[in-house]
Parts: C-alpha cells; structure tokens; sequence
C-alpha cells in the first residue's frame, strides 16, 4: 500500500477494496510513528484528516468520485488551509490558523483528496536544506544525517519516507526540484503562470509557482490534472485550454532531442551525481533519443540575479507581516515604530531577515538602477539563451543539483555555498520555464541524485512523458529507504 | 562596493527590523559576501537590453472594479493580535 502509485490506490478505492478513511489512517499511524524523529510535517490533524476521508468515502458510494478521490495529499505549510494553522516555517505565523483555503488546497478538496497535515519548510520558503524553518530542521530519511533539501524539505521528505503517497510544494529558484532530488522522488515545477498562487503565501511573486510532488512521473501528471487552471483571483493566472497531463505519457521518445548545457556539465557538479546523470542519458539514449550540445552563456549569473530579484520582491512581499492584522506580535514595545520593529526582529528567522536586508538595500535610492535594473536585464538575456536553445532541442536535461544532500549543519553558517545548491534550478525559475527532477540513482554515501529536466514553456506534458519513459524502464522511483521499510 | 555597518543599520531602519549590535556586525559579513558574488552582474553589458519583469514579458490582468468578497471582519479580526469595536488595536500615534 505504501509504494502503491496514485493509479493502484485509485482502483483500490474504487473497487472498495480499501476505504479513504483506512487508507488515511494508515498514513496517519505511519506519521505518528516516524515524524517525531523525521520532523516533515509542522501540523497533523487527525479528526480534520479522518472527517475529510469520511466525506471522501461518501462520495465514492455515491459514484461522484473523481480518480483521486480518497487518496491523501500532504500540503506544504505555506498554503493557507481554512481552520488549519498555516505557518510557512515562521514563528511570525506561529498562530495564524487560516481563515480561508488557497486555491490548491481547494483544488484537492474538490477533488476528494485528504488534506494528511502540513509539512515542514524553510522559513517562507527561503532555504535549500530546510534549516531554516522556526520548527526545527527535518531529516531526509535516506540519511538522518542529511539535509532533506528545501524549501519544500518536508514535503520531499513525506514523500520519500511513505508518510504521504503525494504532497505539494512550491518553487521560486528550486523549491521543488531540489528536495525532490536529494529525496530520490519525482517533483515539477510546472511554467510561470498555470497553477493559481491564490491563498500560496507569496516570497518572490514574479517566479513563486506551485507544483506536486511524487513517487513518480505517473503520479504528478493525475496530481497537475487538479492542480493547472485559470484562476480569476491571482492576476498572473494564465487562460489555457485545460489540458490532459496523463494522455501522452506512453508516447515514444524515439528521436527526442535532448539539449545538454555545456556549462551544466563543467566544473561544479560532483563526479557522484556526474556518474547517475550520465547514466540516465545512457538510458535515454537506448530509448532512441539524440543529444545536441547547447550554451547558457548567461546562465552563470543565475545565482546572482536571482539573489537580487527574489529578496528585492520579498522585502516587499514581507512587509505585510506587521504584528497588527495577524500574527505574532512583541510582547514588549514602547511606540508604533518599535511594535513594528521589534515584532519583525522576533518574529523572522535569521535567513529570512538577512534576505529582507538584501532586498531592501538593492531597492533603496541610488542602488535601485546598478541592482535591481541590472538583475532584470541580465534576466531577459538568461531567458534568451533558453530561446535560443530550444531552437537546437526539444527539452534540457542536467543535474538537479550539483551534489547529493549535504550533512544538516554542514553549510548554515555559509550562505553563499547554500544559496549555490539551486545553481542549476535558478535560471529555469527566472525564464519562467517549467523544469522537474526525477531519481535517477544515487551518489556518496548512498544518497539520492537527481535529473534535472527542463522543457520549453507550456511543455510538462512532454516532460511528464519523458520521464515516464525512464521510469518504465529503471526503479529508482520504486527505491524506498531501507529503515522506512521496517 | 563596500558595505558599511552604517549601511546595515540604516537598511534594517527602513525595513523595520530590530538590529542589535552584534547582529548588525554578522549581516555585515554575511551580507558583504553575498554582494560580492551579485558584483559579478556589472561585468556584463546591458546597456541596450530591456529589463524583464515577468516571464515572457507577462503583463498582469486588470479586473473590473467590482465588490468580489463579502464582509468577513469578524472571522478575520478573530486571529487579530489585538481588536477592539472592530478596530485593530496599535500604539497611540497621535497625542
């Protein structure tokens, strides 16, 4: 039941072989068992679970269910889920209960999924190694020693460790296909614009996108079935034709044209991950697809443009967090000023204050044009230089990350090595293009690596198939970590 | 570009944060670090390129100027730190 796909837990609900609320309760015991030590989900709410299977079971006997109806979903704690405390990793909103559903979380609901609690993340999601959130670093069950990724650590972790048979995640330089990588499971962020932010506390609002995140490719095309729509409420919801992520999946990858990144594949990446990614590109190959080598010329300057943009839109982004409205509020304060001031010094987390430093600076008079107008042209030519490619190929594949996942400790005192672990995940972010990573084996210490495919805009279904088609012919998505299993 | 303590201090001024000493003395590391890697952006030539926003020049939907939400004060003053009469409750600003 556990390592079952979306597809199997599905039929086993349908023909009543297992009701939602057994199916529940099983996660449910899995997670009292294992989070106390793992630390993936901030918030479990076992009689609003139960209830929601309840209702899920209904349906079901009534034939009005959907094909994931039944089947429980763990969500990120930075979408707001009415009557369920909503964080995002902050002690600002350590008690802050929603009083209304983000669009995804709604999405689920009306599809019949269970809501199974809300996973741990980097504070405001501004983290690679989910040391950052206020409630503790969660561990990645490969290696307990490891980081799990971030800032969608706790969801990658769920998911890895059978605490969740699917969760979703967000992604504004690597969100999502970071920990999905260094937890050896499948995770798409999908392009700028198709899902709703509605409800999705928002950190940098022109690359924040959300995205699920799974066992397999399988499993994240039924999950963006729900997820991908027009949404009046976020004013960069794009107006698409609705699409079926799940119909090309078998398709052949015969002749695909794979792009491969000269400057990807130069110095940075361990010869670890070097090793799993070149062997997946075996595998493709035997598959029928072709490789052409392509330039990112500009995409070295990822790290530092997005470094600019995302804390410039977060200082503004955060100002919200105030102290009056909502949220923690000081205890102690003499004056308006000081109840802001030491309201925002209390309530923010180190790497959350340092980033709203950042951008506060890269917008105030007389640096405005050298930073934050510099970052956003050198962003159009990073955007071009992916033009430019997808002339020569059909989609982009590399690494994930350049290494597998880093000890917890190992790099909280330095910044900038942090920040350089979505070194190959920031340029797609900033292009706005949808890029995913899937397991492709594993690197030092038996930890996961990642591939890290990036398709033109618009593209998921075609990356979804992509990567389907690895995974029919290779297990690493089946792998589960050998003390979960016990 | 060199960073300043004064720099640090004026900067959590303005985005109200609360800065000690010994704090403002380790964002200055840190924070000079940082921007010596955005440094590498002034090597590149931008003169003739149009700053990008948004994702393929994405521009943001404008809505008609409609009543879309109901009044729900109460429910949401219900988290509010502080209320009183349905006003969120702060420090006296004006004498």
């Amino acid at each position: 039941m556990l390592n079952a796909s979306l597809r199997q837990l599905s039929s086993l609900l349908s023909e009543k072989k297992i009701s939602s609320t057994e199916l529940t309760g099983e996660f449910l015991t899995r997670i009292k068992a294992l989070n106390p030590d793992l630390n993936a989900f901030i918030t479990v709410n076992e009689e609003k679970s139960l209830e929601q299977a309840r209702v899920a079971d209904e349906m079901i006997a009534s034939g009005q269910s959907t094909p994931l109806t039944g089947i429980p979903i763990a969500q990120k704690d930075i979408f707001c889920a009415n009557g369920w405390l909503t964080t995002c990793g902050s002690k600002i909103l350590s008690n802050f209960i929603s009083p209304y559903d983000a669009a995804v979380v709604k999405q689920f609901d009306q599809a019949g999924m269970v809501n199974l609690g809300k996973t741990n993340m980097d504070e405001f999601a501004m983290g690679s190694s989910n040391e950052t959130s206020y409630y503790g670093p969660v561990k990645n069950p490969w290696d307990r020693l490891a980081v799990p990724g971030g800032s969608s650590g706790g969801s990658a972790c769920a998911v890895a460790a059978r605490l969740a048979p699917a969760a979703t995640g967000t992604d504004t330089g690597g969100s999502i296909r970071q920990p999905a990588a260094l937890c050896g499971i499948s995770g798409i962020k999908p392009t700028y614009g198709l899902v709703s932010r509605y409800g999705m506390i928002a950190f940098a609002s022109s690359l924040d996108q959300a995205g699920p995140m799974a066992k397999s490719a399988e499993d994240l095309a039924l999950l963006l079935n729900v997820m991908v729509g027009f949404d009046e409420r976020d004013s960069t919801s794009l107006q698409r034709k609705k699409e079926d992520y799940t119909q090309s999946l078998e398709r052949s990858v015969s002749g695909l044209r794979i792009g491969l990144p000269k400057e990807f594949f130069a110095e940075g990446m361990s010869s670890d991950v070097s090793s799993a990614v070149e062997a997946a590109l075996t595998e493709y190959r035997k598959l029928g697809a072709t490789f052409v080598e392509v330039s990112l010329p500009n995409s070295k300057l990822a790290v530092p443009v997005y470094y600019v943009l995302a804390p410039a839109e977060a200082s503004s982004n955060l100002s919200r967090f105030d102290g009056v409205r909502y949220g923690y509020r000081a205890t102690q304060y003499t004056n308006l000023e000081d109840l802001y001031a030491k309201t925002r010094a209390e309530g923010f987390g180190e790497e959350v204050k340092r980033r709203i430093l950042i951008g506060t600076y890269v917008l105030s008079h007389g640096y405005y044009d050298a930073y934050y107008l510099q970052a956003q042209k050198l962003r159009r030519l990073i955007a071009e230089d992916f033009t430019k490619a997808f002339e020569q190929c059909d989609l982009i594949m590399g690494p994930t990350s350049p290494t597998v996942a880093f000890n917890i400790g190992e790099k909280c005192d330095d910044p900038i090595q942090m920040y350089l672990s979505d070194i190959y995940t920031s340029a797609a972010s900033l292009a706005g293009l949808p890029g995913m990573s899937i397991p492709v084996g594993f690197g030092n210490n038996r930890r996961p690596a990642g591939l890290h495919i990036i398709g033109n805009y618009f593209r998921e279904a075609q990356m979804l198939n992509v990567a389907h088609c690895y995974q029919q012919v290779t297990n690493w998505h089946e792998l589960t970590p050998l003390e979960i299993n016990r | 570009m060199t960073l300043s303590l004064s720099d640090i201090k004026r900067v959590a001024k303005l985005a109200r944060i609360e800065i000690s000493e010994a704090d403002a003395q380790q964002n200055l590391i840190q924070l000079s670090g940082i921007f010596n890697l955005i440094e590498q952006m002034q090597a590149v030539e931008t003169q003739k390129i149009k700053p990008m926003s948004y994702s393929q020049d994405m521009v943001q939907r404008l809505r008609e100027d409609i009543v879309t939400e109901t009044d729900q004060h109460i429910q949401f003053q219900s988290i509010a730190p502080q209320i009183e009469d349905s006003y969120y409750l702060v420090p006296r600003v004006i004498e």
